[in-house]
């Protein structure tokens, strides 16, 4: 069951680019920082997150007061595990959702692939913010609800890829094997055609993954996503903005670790996407 | 030498080396030369570089591939020698299509299918500055193509490619590029995906411009039975190195090399294998007494029986009230040109097809028309090796896995049970069962078509049916898969149904004919009796366009 796998992988022929290595040691900075920090930030500054340590932006500390008076560098270490967490569920929710959509639509066909793509398309046609605003305003800024609807509204645009994908392959002579030999749809999709289409949906979880980090921090900042007190990036920005001049801090950290973040899994994306491609250069068959 | 040559040589290609830009060598010192009005065949399987030193002529060279070594001169109507390597990009380009042309191998995809035909011819001249003014260039582009065999009328020039079939296509294609007279023409496979007939067609032009042109051409093809239709000398390339060269007579009958010989005995011949074939003759002729096809009613022996299946799509008849029997162990050859409905044929009795009216039945049980409704036993059956083992095989799961694949759906076997067959059916089709644990792509053309028969033999199957099984293969590789399927179906006596375009391939594999066309079986018999005393007349048409050595 285990394949000899002698020709390079994708990941492995993505992480041979130097843009990709780069992009990993982007990520993995930002990372690093957001899971140690969450664990041990507390340690290492002496202050609690929430604790009050000072007059309000005042510099004390590495990186100074925010407007209640809390610790910017303690809140900025605490901040970032939640917004990647939720980035990474929204995002595995999304693609999941949106390949199984996508594979199905693709390979049925007919009534079903009309359905699916066309009740996608609805849902396309509503900005993906707006969308979340909406939801959040009724229902009240949860976390399982902002992972639920950025997963959601990703799901279209993945369904898309992946339909795209599977109509692709869903002809090639080993599907139509399969489907001789009496296997069932669910284990043709799983067996014969995932396995093929992997190159397309790993760049798209890439640019959906830095689409997340992006919408998860802008609800924050909006005050719709990570409620205060808890720290989070995008709340930070938004609690410290009117002190930008007098204590940049504040501002600064969460946003350069978000543009660090986001550049980075941009990297990783593009260097999939042009393994992919290269890929399918090579697979050319002389007639 | 060189120097004497240029004179009378249209094309001289000298010690010419190149490499991928990762240092491998893929012509390592290939020399040809052409003279004026003289046709020379580039031979060799896929990888040999035979394209490769074949484009250069053009001063192409495939991304990743430089030149190292050698020169190329190439000398037009106008006597002036060019060396081709030296250029810049800018003559380059000019030489293109004025000193030397190019045919490609595939006639609809070189064709604008946005533009005119006309259009099409004139925009080459109006490249290369042919001509005074557009009159002229419009009496030149009529000329050409009466020159190719087309009609030169206005309405005709106004027809869009997809208005014309596939052989006028390769001949516009071919107008294209004796446009502006050139001195060399570099034909690439070009009558690969045409008919016989068609073939012969196109083949005969570019024989008659070449000689009244004086034009050198270089055809480049692993086809030797078009070769010795066409070429006056041939030049064999096998691993970037000319193994071989000489005039057809020399090469064909009486190869030197080693390898020129086993290129030579690998072409089916219509006269029967040149091997032994003593144990097909046996089985021929106990058989050679019936002919049962017309027959409406079933025959009793028959594992597989088709009677009066159709297929329409809309107001287009592929298939007409076809009906054929295949008896246990034998094969019988469904021979079709592209479009007969061979394939549709196959597919319908496969079940990969449901779209048709009409009966299959196995064993005297008819067959559901989907596989869905097909039961297990029914399924394996009934096999179907797909055309092209490039794209009938898993590329992201291993040879075993593929193989496995109908033992995991079709029977209850367990799977050290599973395992055992497929390694025992891996060796069957002579296949190294280590290989089983490898991805398709680490596999050869020929190894990948045995592994697609292991999979298709794996369930031990009462009928076979082989789609076009070795077009996509080279001409070696294709005979040995042929003795393989020759000697599978005398070690396990499955029924075959062999669908292919070529009739040389007959008395290699089958026991029994029925010549398909435009969707109707037009004749059927013995082997011997359809070649020896062909009915119809298109039988009779398809015998005489195929090419012999």
């Amino acid at each position: 069951m285990n394949p000899m796998q002698k020709q390079p992988s994708l990941l492995r022929r993505a992480l041979s680019l130097p843009q990709a290595r780069i992009g990993l040691v982007l990520t993995g900075v930002v990372v690093v920082l957001a899971v140690g920090g969450a664990l041990f930030g507390s340690l290492l500054t002496g202050h609690d997150p929430t604790e009050f340590v000072g007059k309000p932006f005042h510099s004390d500390g590495a990186a100074g007061t925010d407007g209640l008076g809390r610790d910017v560098l303690t809140r900025f270490l605490a901040g970032g595990l939640t917004l990647l967490v939720y980035a990474v569920l929204a995002t595995a929710l999304g693609v999941v959702l949106g390949a199984l959509l996508g594979m199905l639509a693709g390979y049925s066909g007919g009534w079903l692939d009309s359905v699916i793509m066309r009740g996608s398309d609805v849902l396309l046609s509503f900005p993906q913010l707006v969308f979340a605003l909406l939801a959040i305003a009724m229902i009240g800024p949860k976390g399982w609800l902002l992972v639920l609807v950025i997963g959601i509204t990703h799901a279209p645009r993945v369904a898309r890829v992946a339909r795209q994908s599977t109509v692709a392959v869903k002809d090639a002579d080993f599907v139509r094997a399969a489907r001789m030999y009496a296997l069932p749809r669910r284990r043709i999709l799983v067996g014969e055609v995932l396995p093929n289409i992997t190159g397309p949906l790993m760049v798209e979880l890439g640019l959906r993954l830095t689409y997340s980090i992006g919408y998860v921090a802008s609800l924050s900042f909006l005050g719709l996503g990570i409620q205060p007190p808890t720290a989070d990036w995008g709340l930070m920005i938004n609690e410290n903005r009117i002190a930008l001049v007098v204590e940049p801090w504040g501002v600064l950290l969460p946003v350069v670790a978000i543009a660090v973040l986001t550049v980075g899994t941009n990297l990783i994306t593009d260097s999939l996407a042009s393994a992919a491609a290269g890929r399918g250069r090579t697979k050319e068959v002389p007639a | 030498m060189t120097t004497q040559v240029a004179v009378t040589h249209a094309l001289v290609v000298d010690d010419l080396r190149v490499d991928t830009t990762g240092g491998q060598p893929v012509l390592r010192g290939v020399s040809y030369d052409i003279a004026p009005g003289e046709v020379l065949a580039l031979v060799g399987e896929s990888g040999s570089g035979k394209t490769t030193a074949g484009l250069a002529a053009l001063g192409h060279f495939r991304r990743g591939l430089t030149p190292t070594g050698g020169t190329i001169t190439a000398t037009g109507h106008d006597g002036t020698p060019m060396p081709v390597l030296d250029l810049d990009d800018r003559a380059r380009r000019a030489l293109r299509g004025r000193t030397v042309a190019y045919i490609p191998q595939d006639p609809a995809a070189s064709l604008n299918p946005a533009l005119r035909i006309g259009r099409q011819i004139g925009e080459v001249l109006e490249t290369h500055g042919y001509g005074a003014s557009d009159d002229e260039r419009e009496a030149r582009v009529a000329e050409v193509l009466r020159e190719v065999g087309l009609p030169g009328e206005e309405e005709y020039r106004r027809r869009y490619p997809h208005q014309l079939s596939g052989g006028q296509q390769q001949r516009v294609g071919i107008a294209m590029a004796f446009a502006c007279r050139p001195g060399v023409v570099v034909l690439d496979e070009p009558t690969t995906g045409l008919d016989v007939t068609t073939q012969t067609l196109v083949l005969t032009t570019v024989a008659r411009l070449t000689a009244e042109h004086a034009t050198a051409a270089l055809y480049i093809t692993h086809d030797l039975a078009v070769v010795a239709t066409i070429a006056d000398r041939v030049t064999v390339l096998r691993g970037g190195e000319v193994v071989e060269s000489g005039t057809v007579d020399e090469v064909l009958r009486s190869p030197a090399h080693a390898y020129t010989r086993e290129l030579v005995d690998a072409v089916p011949h219509l006269d029967g294998p040149s091997t032994d074939g003593s144990d097909d003759t046996d089985s021929r002729d106990s058989r050679d007494s019936r002919d049962d096809t017309d027959g409406t009613a079933p025959d009793t022996r028959a594992v597989l029986s088709v009677r009066e299946l159709s297929v329409s799509y809309g107001e287009h008849r592929v298939l007409h009230d076809v009906s054929l029997d295949v008896q246990a162990g034998e094969c019988l050859m469904l021979l079709g040109e592209s479009g007969s409905g061979k394939t549709t044929l196959s597919q319908c009795i496969a079940g990969l097809n449901d779209r048709h009216t009409g009966a299959v039945a196995l064993s005297g049980h008819e067959l559901a028309r989907s596989t869905a409704a097909r039961t297990a036993e029914q399924l394996r059956s009934v096999q179907y090796v797909f055309q092209s083992p490039y794209s009938s095989l898993n590329p992201r799961k291993t040879i075993a896995q593929s193989v496995e694949l109908p033992l995991r759906t079709l029977t209850d076997l367990d799977r050290d049970q599973r395992r055992e067959r497929v390694h025992t059916t891996l060796e069957r089709v002579r296949l190294d069962p280590e290989l089983g644990g490898r991805l398709p792509d680490q596999l050869s053309g020929g190894q990948r078509q045995r592994a697609a028969i292991a999979r298709a033999l794996v369930t031990t199957p009462d009928v076979l049916l082989c789609d076009e099984v070795t077009s996509a293969l080279d001409v070696s590789v294709q005979a040995t898969i042929i003795e393989l399927l020759c000697e599978l179906r005398a070690e396990l006596g499955t029924a075959m149904l062999f669908v292919t375009h070529n009739i040389a391939l007959a008395r290699h594999v089958a026991d029994r004919i029925a010549v398909l066309r435009g969707g109707e079986v037009v004749e059927s018999g013995p082997v011997d009796d359809v070649l020896t005393a062909p009915s119809h007349e298109y039988t009779r048409q398809l015998l005489d366009n195929t090419p012999r050595m």
